[in-house]
């Protein structure tokens, strides 16, 4: 059966560069990067240049990059670290109701321990309102935490702005890049953010490996307790090879950044003229001027996500739709309940294709080719 | 066993994550048959912290299809099951009757619902676990018994039409309890030793009374003999059902104490003494919501033997067809502790020809009106 892998939002394949850095590391070369012996300090060199190696891609300072298993762990380590660390300041914290869960429920947590939260609203097309961020900050609001281009549907927001916004202000700016990190420039300073998140599977690296960017200086609490890896922000054994993957895959993705986006941006009009020539009705959940080209969240009215994905997948199609409960049921994803209200058709019809490096044109007409087969012979 | 023109066929299986359902999907993989696996989730109890009771028998449905190659996937009707089972349940108790949720579960949900998701995806069948047979001869689909008299469930499947059967497989039906526990074990299956689910789906292994108290308020009250003599109290009507022993408290001596009905209107629990009471037996039936699989005539009267509750014997009866949907059962001999709101379910020997509800009950030609 042929197969196509349009999921790469959740996931996707590693590189064989990237495997190839990697896997001295296993066994060659596999000490302890704390030890002190010739063992370690080969380990602890091939780190330090790795996180140096990052930290000038984004414009930081290689203190100021602190490694994690991945993007979630970074969320928690920024927001919950941050505001724990300086709730002398305050205990007010900005959100929004579309970021990841990782942010999510690690502000839920927050607020059990008595800080206060602001969950911003976003519009139709899932982008916030500087204007209501503006009157939501409180002389006391400590943290702010707005991811940059959403998972499910692309939507980009306007981090710079914000940045600029909070200039003046003493509420720390985090923003969760994990999606965009593949597909847009991302610098610090331009972007004038405090903290950002990234991990490494989604743009060809290995799963479980991530960083965080804190902004030197900033307080902030660790999350594990043990010992003094990462300066003590971060505890517990470096993922050394993971690590190297994850630098060389960061590598790859700044250099082919744009072309990828090319590529995306065609695979995506591709993807939507064949809709069109082949008069499916469909709607798509997004905002046209700022996405991240790479995600197509579509709804195809009249249709149920169950079927579909279930169909899609026995046509070796990969793809998604909101999020499957622990029973594998699908719920509505959280991100189309805050655009469009929990009443809603989109919520229980829209499927999300998410391209990576990997794909063609091909796959595209063999999707749709199949998403017309299914939808003609449900009706 | 693998059949090379099974391999263009497609099955869908409902797997429940028990060990029935595993081994349907199992003899239907051996088959050669292009098999899906499906779960349902029919009931939400989540809990706060996201937990709920269907996320290990998902879990189990995981392992087994991966165990035996096949696809799987969940799919939810919760709402269909709020609105076409569970609303039921509730408004057959609220008026005193015991319904029979899983006959209901199956007409509008797994053989409805279900069915249509199955051939959504392109399925020519759709299987499950149940004890039962199809047979299909010259176009005619006829329902059969289980092999293992034990346990039979096409008491539950009375309302399967002819058009539902046609596109339906069992693939448990010619085996019997122990041997599916076998081949499970066989197998290396991860449910073969998985213990057998017990009482109502959604209830599972909760307390009955608590669970049905949340949606029903209980309006307790008299324990009454037919003549008027209080006994006691109860706890609210619903928790009984006609012909119950246990749970009266009723001490003293003589034979022990029964229910043998409830009047609604007064919320009074009737209850007499003695296993063979005589209130307790009746010898006719009208039932209603009668689905007969392979058709009669309105008027047609014939002989059979019928089932008025899982488990118990076939009983000789005699059937006049009254109209589309109804049917007046006359049994040869008195028959305890017919319950309205259960299913009467017919058989010609082997073959299931459909059932119906209980709806009014008869002994000779006085209606037993103090059954509910």
């Amino acid at each position: 059966m042929k197969k196509v892998y349009f999921d790469n939002a959740a996931t996707t394949p590693v590189r064989k560069e990237v495997i190839d850095v990697m896997i001295p590391y296993f066994n060659d070369f596999f000490g302890n990067p704390s030890s002190i012996h010739s063992f370690g300090r080969e380990c602890r060199y091939a780190l330090d240049r790795a996180r140096f190696s990052i930290a000038t891609f984004i414009g930081a300072k290689d203190k100021e990059i602190i490694f994690t298993s991945g993007g979630t762990e970074g969320d928690n380590l920024a927001v919950k670290g941050i505001a724990r660390a300086n709730k002398d300041k305050g205990k007010h914290i900005i959100t929004t109701g579309i970021e990841h869960n990782g942010v999510l429920n690690s502000v839920k947590t927050l607020e059990k321990e008595g800080f206060e939260a602001t969950y911003l609203k976003v519009d139709e097309t899932g982008r916030i309102s500087l204007d209501e961020l503006k009157n939501s900050l409180r002389e006391d609001t400590i943290l702010v935490s707005i991811m940059y281009g959403n998972n499910e549907v692309g939507t980009v927001q306007p981090i710079k702005d914000i940045g600029e916004l909070l200039k003046d202000h003493q509420a720390f700016f985090h923003t969760d890049a994990v999606q965009a990190f593949g597909v847009e420039k991302i610098d610090v300073n331009e972007l004038m953010v405090d903290a950002l998140t990234v991990a490494s599977h989604k743009i060809n690296g290995p799963k479980a490996v991530g960083f965080v960017y804190i902004k030197d200086g900033l307080k902030f609490d660790p999350i594990l307790d043990g010992g003094h890896q990462e300066k003590g922000h971060r505890a517990g054994t470096e993922n050394v090879p993971g690590i190297l993957g994850f630098a060389k895959a960061v590598e790859v993705v700044v250099e082919e950044r744009n072309k990828n986006r090319e590529l995306y941006k065609t695979l995506r009009r591709r993807f939507i003229s064949l809709l069109n020539e082949n008069g499916i009705e469909f709607k798509i959940n997004e905002n046209v001027e700022y996405c991240l080209p790479h995600i197509l969240n579509i709804s195809f009215p009249g249709t149920k996500v169950d079927t579909m994905l279930t169909n899609l997948d026995l046509e070796g199609v990969a793809v998604s739709g909101g999020s499957a409960c622990s029973a594998g049921s699908i719920t509505p994803s959280h991100v189309l309940v805050e655009m469009f209200g929990d009443n809603d058709p989109r919520l229980h019809n829209s499927i999300r294709f998410s391209f990576g490096h990997y794909n063609t044109e091909a796959e595209v007409d063999y999707v749709v080719n199949q998403i017309v087969k299914i939808i003609k012979r449900d009706k | 066993m693998s059949v090379e023109s099974n391999k263009n066929i497609r099955v869908v299986v409902g797997m429940s994550g028990g060990v029935d359902s595993s081994v349907a999907a199992l003899l239907l993989k051996q088959q050669g048959y292009d098999v899906i696996g499906i779960f349902m989730k029919n009931w939400d109890d989540t809990d706060e912290t996201g937990y709920c009771t269907a996320t290990e028998d998902y879990n189990d449905v995981v392992k087994v299809a991966n165990q035996i190659g096949i696809p799987y996937y969940s799919i939810n009707f919760e709402k269909e099951y709020w609105d076409k089972v569970f609303k039921y349940f509730l408004e057959e108790y609220k008026s005193g009757r015991t319904p029979n949720p899983d006959v209901m579960c199956n007409k509008e949900i797994k053989f409805k619902a279900f069915l249509e998701h199955a051939m959504s995806l392109g399925a020519d069948f759709l299987a499950t676990g149940h004890y039962a047979q199809v047979s299909r001869e010259n176009g005619k689909v006829n329902m059969l018994r289980g092999i293992d008299s034990n346990k039979d469930q096409t008491y539950f499947l009375n309302q399967l039409t002819h058009e539902q059967l046609s596109k339906v497989m069992f693939p448990l039906g010619g085996y019997t309890k122990p041997e599916i526990r076998a081949i499970a074990k066989e197998a290396g299956l991860a449910t073969a030793s998985k213990k057998d689910s017990t009482g109502i789906c959604f209830i599972g292994e909760k307390n009955f009374k608590e669970f049905l108290g949340q949606y029903l308020p209980a309006q307790p009250g008299e324990m009454q003999t037919m003549d008027g003599v209080k006994k006691g109290n109860h706890d609210g009507l619903m928790y009984y059902t006609i012909g119950q022993r246990h749970g009266l408290g009723i001490g003293g001596n003589g034979d022990p104490w029964f229910v043998v009905g409830k009047n609604v209107e007064e919320n009074i629990l009737y209850v007499e003494q003695g296993f063979h009471n005589p209130l307790l037996y009746s010898d006719r039936v009208i039932v209603s919501q009668v689905n007969w699989i392979n058709g009669k005539n309105v008027g047609e009267e014939f002989h059979c033997t019928a089932k008025f509750r899982y488990r118990q014997q076939d009983v000789p009866v005699k059937v006049k067809v009254v109209s589309d949907n109804m049917a007046e059962i006359t049994c040869i001999e008195p028959v305890r502790a017919n319950t309205p709101g259960q299913a009467a379910v017919f058989y010609e020997g082997e073959v299931c020809l459909g059932g119906g509800t209980v709806d009014e009950i008869y002994k000779g030609s006085e209606k037993l009106t103090y059954v509910g």
